[in-house]
């Protein structure tokens, strides 16, 4: 299996390559099952690759697949001077170690699950084998992304899965889609593209900067690199931090964070695959992956942490009013991944790996649940619309509280394990600051989460008798995928039970730290990661208090989201009452309008001056050279009777003249 | 008086002019088929001319190609008359005007 992880992104373009010649021939059902085949083949050849991954000695965990040469650039500027540099060539090849191993088995798994959900969600929509090509060409990209042994392998899927957002968030792309900004959902594509332009371009210069630099893209040489390299410190930041930036671009990380509630625009399903489970991590995964970058560039790694944290309240605090119940998954997701750059930022990589599979879980069963939701009260995503509807979905509504509770960090749930590690790695290596915001942003997280599980599923319903009749619980092939991810949300948690706990006889049971040591380099330099747990030993009673404490706000949370909610009118009092802030959460503390008024509109008036060139000075010129020849034309034309005798007049005339000419001379 | 070169010369000369007069003020295309072959001829009577003067036999031979080259000159030229009469019914070269802007 190991030999075959080349097919686990090539099985998906398989699917790609069939839905997009004949999917249009094909029965609907064929198109549905055939996509979620070859991802269900990925998966398996996924699984059994990781197995015998995990069956390896702990150093030799690393496979790599060459799969052909592809660059081969040769001798690069100074490679006199320096060995690494002379016969650069990078090459397409593939490796699986424990980190990617997490990864890939998150997207193909999760990726397998949404899959199945969507042959349920698109049922009656239009163009059916066009949204699985999409989707089986993200799956493909995405496994490209994680699989990558270089970074410019891991480049083409990162490019590629945001082609595939892009084409996926306007997939319905003649609908409108935000009544408040006016966008059509190809709008919200396009923005999603252009905002990811901007990471990617950082990310790019990034990679230029290490290939004349170490003469190599692959991670284990860089790696190899990094412990050689001496004297370029402020390189290494600034590698650091363009790397970031791109990650900050495909993980909506403030500033580029905007596209992201705009991609809700999408087919449910694909917020619930691309937009919260896979292709917005990839930053983080990236950060991970660089690591051993990191570790020698500790300005930089104090940046994402800075920025994850900040972006975690800030996300956090748009949640609490948004109204539309995919919106503030969307901003739930923002506040996670920043959570996962915090976690990375203070270098709790593990904790960040681990929130990312943890998230991967509760966030996609959120996304479905809201989907099933949206096809129950047909395409109504307005949460003052809904309300009560535990009773007429049971699956639906008790998958989705589990996943309320996982991410709202409730012991015993995924996200209280994950969650927990983050906030006590951001403590333990001494960012007391960080470890302040991220508990409030916790606190935040629980309040609006509680307030949307509450609006949706208790309460009365809101949107009238009638339609409240016509509601039913989605059919099996959507509520299966969501049992099947509310099990993964409560106990997906367990493989990484901190070492606070074996104080109660578990032993060291942090599993998922143990898998993810040898493919992770800690921040502060150096080999091996057991920091974790002898540092622990000593600060039992300190992790233990830290636990409740986070426990606690949670619950405190719970408790005043339903305070606020249960009785009518409260909300409305509370908004009357702290209305600035109301409406500066109400609008999302209006970044896109100072993005348009600060980026856009200078923009814009600099197209206008641009195209004012083109149209009178370029265009100008070339008319003239136009209207010139046209109008020698006119005149010569007149010479031109049609008249013989005039023809040989002229010619007689010549003659005379050369004529005179010869005898003269 | 003694007919010398330049008596055949002053003649070749009115005749290339008649020939010239005939195309620029004939309107009939058969009529300037007939110039162009005057003119023709006035070229001939003056190689010839030469050739008689200088006692050189190149003169002689231009002029036989040149016989030729008028003969198919004045076969190509009346066939293009006879497909033009039977377009327009007329042999009017001023009619012959479509060649044009």
């Amino acid at each position: 299996m190991l030999q075959l992880i080349w097919l686990i992104p090539l099985l998906p373009l398989v699917g790609v390559v069939i839905n997009g010649l004949f999917g249009r021939r094909m029965s609907r059902t064929t198109v549905g099952w055939l996509a979620c085949l070859v991802v269900l083949c990925s998966f398996l050849i996924s699984a059994g690759a990781v197995w015998q991954l995990a069956q390896l000695p702990e150093d030799a965990r690393h496979h790599a697949v060459e799969v052909a040469s592809w660059m081969p650039l040769g001798d690069l500027e100074g490679a006199t001077d320096n060995q690494a540099l002379s016969n650069v060539e990078i090459s397409w090849g593939f490796a699986l170690d424990p980190l990617s191993a997490v990864l890939l088995l998150v997207v193909t798994g999760v990726g397998l699950l949404i899959h199945i959900y969507a042959t349920g969600y698109m049922a009656h929509e239009e163009d059916l084998s066009r949204f699985f090509v999409y989707m089986n060409l993200f799956m493909a990209m995405m496994c490209t992304l994680v699989l990558g042994d270089n970074l410019l392998v891991m480049f083409v899927g990162w490019e590629g899965v945001g082609l595939c957002s892009y084409l996926l968030i306007g997939f319905f792309y003649d609908r409108p889609f935000d009544e408040r900004t006016g966008l059509s959902c190809a709008d919200a594509g396009r923005k999603a593209f252009i905002v990811n332009r901007i990471g990617d371009f950082a990310f790019l210069i990034g990679m230029l900067y290490l290939i004349t630099e170490f003469g190599t893209l692959n991670y284990l040489k860089l790696s190899a690199a990094f412990e050689q390299a001496h004297g370029i410190g402020w390189m290494m930041s600034a590698v650091g931090i363009l790397l970031f930036i791109g990650a900050c671009g495909k993980s909506a990380q403030i500033p580029l964070f905007v596209w992201l509630p705009d991609a809700m625009a999408g087919p449910t399903p694909v917020s619930a695959l691309i937009h919260a489970a896979t292709m917005v991590t990839a930053g983080v995964y990236m950060v991970c992956r660089m690591s051993p970058l990191y570790a020698h560039a500790p300005d930089a790694l104090a940046v994402v942490g800075m920025v994850g944290a900040a972006t975690a309240l800030f996300a956090a605090t748009m949640g609490i009013t948004a109204t539309d119940i995919k919106k503030v998954l969307a901003y739930s997701t923002v506040s996670q991944l920043g959570f996962m750059f915090a976690a990375a930022g203070v270098g709790a990589y593990t904790a960040a790996m681990f929130h990312l599979m943890t998230h991967a879980f509760f966030k996609a069963l959120l996304f479905l649940g809201a989907g099933s939701v949206i096809t129950a009260l047909h395409h109504v995503q307005d949460i003052r619309q809904m309300g009560g509807l535990r009773a007429k979905m049971p699956r639906t509504a008790t998958t989705f509280i589990i996943a309320t509770l996982a991410i709202s960090g409730i012991v015993p749930f995924a996200g209280f394990f994950s969650k927990d590690e983050i906030l006590w790695g951001a403590w333990s290596s001494g960012n007391k600051a960080i470890w302040a915001v991220l508990a409030v942003a916790a606190f935040f997280t629980a309040f609006y989460m509680m307030r949307l599980t509450y609006l949706v599923f208790f309460g009365k319903f809101r949107g009238g008798d009638e339609k409240f009749s016509h509601v039913h619980e989605s059919p099996n092939l959507m509520t299966v995928p969501l049992m099947i991810l509310a099990v993964l949300s409560a106990v997906g948690g367990l493989v990484g039970i901190p070492a606070a706990f074996s104080v109660i006889g578990l032993g060291d049971a942090n599993l998922f730290h143990h898998w993810l040591a040898p493919a992770i380099t800690p921040a502060g330099g150096g080999h091996g990661g057991g920091g974790h747990g002898a540092e622990a030993a000593h600060s039992l009673g300190a992790e233990w208090a830290l636990m409740t404490a986070a426990l606690a706000i949670a619950l405190f949370a719970f408790w005043l989201a339903l305070r606020v909610y249960k009785r009518e009118g409260t909300a409305e009092r509370m908004a009357t009452r702290f209305k600035p802030i109301y409406t500066t959460l109400r609008n999302l503390y209006w970044v896109d309008e100072l993005y348009d008024a600060l980026l856009l509109r200078p923009f814009y008036a600099l197209c206008r001056v641009f195209t004012a060139f083109d149209k009178w000075v370029v265009d100008g010129v070339v008319n003239a050279v136009g209207v010139t020849a046209e109008l020698t034309g006119q005149i010569v034309k007149l010479f031109q009777t049609g008249l013989v005798r005039n023809y040989a007049l002229v010619f007689l005339l010549g003659v005379v003249a050369v004529l005179y000419y010869l005898i003269t001379i | 008086m003694t007919v010398g070169p330049q008596h055949f010369l002053i003649l070749s000369a009115v005749l290339f002019t008649l020939g010239v007069a005939g195309v620029l003020w004939r309107r009939g295309a058969i009529r300037l088929l007939m110039s162009i072959e005057l003119m023709l001829n006035a070229g001939n009577l003056a190689f010839i001319t030469f050739a008689r003067q200088f006692d050189q036999a190149e003169g002689q031979v231009y002029v036989f190609f040149i016989i030729t080259l008028a003969a198919a000159e004045a076969a190509v030229g009346l066939a293009i008359v006879i497909a033009f009469f039977r377009l327009r019914d007329s042999s009017d070269v001023d009619e012959l005007n479509l060649l044009k802007w």
